[in-house]
């Protein structure tokens, strides 16, 4: 336990050039020659994911397009020590995509066939880069859909889903990505075929599908996944409301919740992204709220209505000062036009914008919100909120221009405080984009070292060479050491009081 | 005893322990070994916020005490926990894994499982996961305990998601065979309506709708069937939950006999098998209950013909393993993850797998 991953390579001592040629060498018996990119001009589009601030040329890029070729490249790789990064749609905004320097990616895109869509089991069959929402719209004729709704649905690879276990804006009601699969097919470092879960609702042995979904590609290679379909509800109605107090709306969420209603979706946003997004769709937001609230239900046309009154009630006993209920399809989409263009439209307001993505108990929305405010004066920087409200989960946009530096570093401790923030409040860094590079240090806030040690040794079980993905989502020891920031206690607390048993 | 006492008992253990709460499992999963470390002690829940749809709780509480206090607050476990003579731990109910008969439509332990403390092989204190539902900071460790049998570490603590008691409850009953029966259960899943539970035996289909008021009105209209008193379809759920019904009772005479009794899990459209023994089906078709004298072998083959896989669930001997053996790139695997919790090989040895 504890044993620090071994650095890969080809061999100790070569230069870019000779790993180059000796990878090249070992790879293109292997793979049709369009299929295997090595020029600094075909290789320099796949240097970065999402989060493009972050960039590294890959030693090469292999495109396969079968199954077997998959399995010889893994195993080529392995042979010399090479670092291998799986790589979906590079839609993820952590950088967990971002290549090695010294390691292949290995560009999953080319396996696009939607393999089967068996109605009656509700399942689907996939290859790991069909787009999330063609999922959905294969499942359509038969009046199902794939649940988990990741805002880059439209472009986002379900393999990228498995590797980050995405959300979305529908999980308090349908669950993450993990809740939504039953089996992926995949291979593991060596190049072996191997499958997590099963095509019934569980599967032998330990629950290594759980550890799986959501490790970044740090564990294995998915090629294939089956999911699960669900009935596409009848009918959504939303409700927006505003509140004169963000202090009342964080209430209200809460409020919502405790009279045992499970929204299909439940946002929130403050006044400068209500701004923000209202100067870009024009969908009548009240831009004299603190915060407005959006919150959805969907069902039956006789359970949504019953909802509905619910919700309402609630809403306005919490002290909304304007509630409006979508009459059709139009105005609901309209309702949530300005929330899904959050990003786009602080796009316009702002040179540059950092996405945060944290999660934190419901009950302090609020708390975090004035945080925030008094942050802003701290760094001298501007920060619109959005948040899945309904599950704690916080998207704030500090807005800055990266052409200063100086602003870049504010931006960087702004983040990096909301992050610490929001684990001392009982909550996590990370609740949807996952960690890749970019949250790294923020791991060493949340865990402690014998946790970091044990995830460490957690992925040796899987990867006993250290060469999946290597260097992302679990920072090592030394960089926890260099960082210097304490770990928050979290979770511990009970056991204090408990000195005897 | 207190807690560095605790861990360093863990650190220093070099001969088996096998960690127990009530002991009401102690049937379940691969023979007992070692000597008995007791969770009892560690009584209580640390924190539970209806609004916030979690509950922490430490692992020697029972489970009953836990679902009596989320009664009070009109939630509950949607995983419906089997509780086997009505007892069993939080910790053994995280460790067995095992979920009740609204798990096809609301999610199993694991899916509700948020966060979980434990001690490693190393005698440390871990914390993974979290009391928030989006949560994807580090590997989901939390989750990977359930139904690990204790195999990977002492649990100490569990958070769990925790959901509000439906508005409206009625459960109807149909008269089918087996096949058409799979069949109902299937196509309705399919459909937008509130089942939250299915069950067949006998030539009879129940179904559990549970749900906003008009919902389940507007299902009971559409479905059609006899609706059940709710007094009898409470006490119905609750046997099959428990394992206290007829059919267990039944199946755990005919073990004392002899027989045994297996647990296949299944794609839910696997199609009817022509088992011989008795059959109970939960899960809109996923989970076949099957008691029979049958060769082990015949029975897991014929699981894994359809897809799925079996576990011998009880029986007086044990020897042909109680869980579906691996492929040899996950036993691998498992062998390797269990070292790196438990590098002495001493919790709860063979409770998954011989080897293990």
């Amino acid at each position: 336990m504890n044993a620090p991953l071994r650095e890969p390579g080809i061999e100790p001592g070569l230069d870019r050039q000779a790993r180059l040629r000796q990878l090249v060498a070992a790879l293109s018996p292997l793979l049709p020659a369009h299929a295997l990119l090595h020029q600094a001009e075909q290789t320099t589009p796949y240097e970065c994911d999402g989060l493009t601030a972050y960039r590294q040329r890959p030693l090469a890029v292999a495109l396969p397009e079968t199954e077997a070729q998959v399995a010889a490249v893994l195993k080529a790789c392995h042979r010399l020590g090479v670092p291998v990064v799986a790589r979906g749609a590079g839609t993820g905004l952590s950088g967990g995509a971002m290549p090695h320097e010294a390691g292949l990616t290995l560009a999953l895109a080319k396996f696009n066939r939607i393999l089967s869509v068996e109605p009656l089991a509700r399942t689907a069959r996939v290859q790991c880069g069909v787009r999330n929402l063609a999922i959905s719209e294969a499942a359509a004729a038969h009046g199902l859909y794939y649940a988990p709704d990741p805002s880059s649905q439209i472009a986002c690879s379900i393999g990228g889903n498995i590797a980050e276990n995405s959300g979305g804006v529908h999980c308090l009601k349908y669950g993450l990505t993990l809740h939504n699969v039953l089996r992926v097919r995949g291979y593991t470092v060596e190049g072996e075929a191997v499958e997590f879960g099963c095509e019934a609702l569980d599967a032998p042995g330990l629950d290594l599908l759980a550890l799986v979904v959501g490790s970044e590609g740090m564990l294995a290679v998915v090629t294939e996944v089956t999911v699960k379909l669900v009935p596409k509800p009848q009918l959504a109605r939303c409700i927006m409301a505003s509140f004169d107090d963000v202090r009342k709306a964080g209430d209200a969420v809460a409020a919502i919740i405790a009279a045992g209603i499970i929204p299909a979706g439940l946002e929130m946003m403050d006044k400068p992204m209500t701004a923000a997004v209202e100067d870009f769709v024009h969908a009548g937001y009240d831009l004299e709220a603190e915060a407005i609230l959006l919150c959805e239900s969907d069902g039956t046309p006789e359970e949504v209505a019953e909802e509905v009154a619910k919700m309402e009630a609630v809403l306005q006993a919490a002290g909304a000062t304007r509630c409006q209920v979508s009459e059709d399809e139009a105005q609901r989409l309209k309702f949530w036009s300005g929330r899904k263009n959050a990003f786009p439209a602080s796009g316009r307001i702002s040179p540059d914008y950092m996405c945060m993505d944290s999660t934190i108990p419901r009950k302090h929305l609020a708390t975090i919100l004035l945080d925030i405010q008094q942050m802003e004066k701290k760094y001298g920087l501007r920060c619109a909120n959005v948040f899945h409200a309904g599950d704690g989960n916080l998207h704030p946009l500090i807005l800055f221009d990266a052409n200063d530096p100086d602003q870049l570093q504010r931006c960087e401790l702004f983040g990096a405080e909301i992050l610490e923030r929001s684990v001392a409040l009982g909550g996590t860094v990370t609740g949807e984009h996952g960690v890749g590079v970019e949250k790294l240090n923020s791991m060493c806030v949340q865990f402690s070292a014998e946790e970091r040690g044990q995830m460490l040794a957690l992925k040796a079980a899987f990867d006993p060479a250290g060469t999946l993905n290597p260097g992302k989502q679990i920072p090592s020891l030394s960089r926890c050491a260099e960082y210097g920031r304490m770990h928050v206690k979290r979770g511990l607390l009970a056991f204090p009081e408990l000195e005897r048993f | 005893m207190n807690f560095a006492e605790l861990r360093q008992q863990l650190r220093e253990a070099r001969a088996p322990l096998r960690f127990t709460g009530l002991g009401s499992k102690d049937f379940y999963g691969g023979a007992l070994q070692g000597e008995p470390l007791s969770t009892l002690a560690l009584n209580g829940v640390t924190a539970y916020e209806p609004s916030e749809l979690f509950i922490s709780v430490l692992a020697g509480t029972p489970v009953f005490d836990v679902e009596a206090l989320l009664a009070q607050h009109r939630q509950r476990f949607a995983f419906e926990p089997p509780r086997f003579g009505g007892e069993g731990t939080v910790g053994g109910m995280v460790a067995a894994g095992l979920s009740g008969p609204a798990r096809a439509a609301l999610g199993s332990v694991r899916d509700h499982l948020l966060g979980a403390v434990m001690i490693n092989g190393a005698g440390e204190l871990l914390s993974f996961g979290g009391t928030v539902m989006k949560n994807v900071a580090g590997f989901d460790v939390s989750r990977v305990l359930a139904g690990s049998m204790g195999q990977l570490g002492l649990i100490t603590e569990v958070t769990l998601k925790v959901m509000p008691l439906p508005a409206a409850v009625v459960t109807l009953r149909f008269e089918f065979e087996q096949t058409p029966a799979l069949t109902a259960m299937n196509r309705w899943g399919g459909e937008p309506l509130p089942i939250e539970a299915s069950a067949w035996w006998d030539g009879a289909l129940l179904l559990r709708l549970g749900g906003a008021q008009a919902a389940v009105e507007a299902a009971t209209q559409k479905l059609g069937g006899d609706v059940i008193p709710p007094e009898m379809a409470g006490a119905f759920w609750l046997g099959l939950r428990d394992q206290s019904d007829e059919f267990f009772v039944g199946a755990e005479r005919a073990v004392a006999g002899g027989a045994r009794l297996w647990r296949l899990s299944l794609p839910s459209t696997a199609p009817e098998l022509k088992l011989h023994g008795e059959q109970l089906i939960d899960w809109g078709g996923a989970q076949r209950w099957v008691v029979t004298p049958m060769e082990p072998a015949a029975v897991r083959e014929a699981a894994a013909k359809v897809g799925g896989h079996a576990t011998l669930f009880r029986a007086l001997d044990k020897s042909p393993g109680a869980f579906a053996p691996l492929s040899a790139p996950l036993a691998a695997i498992h062998r390797r993850l269990k070292a790196s919790f438990d590098p002495n090989g001493v919790f709860n040895p063979g409770r998954l797998y011989a080897d293990l």
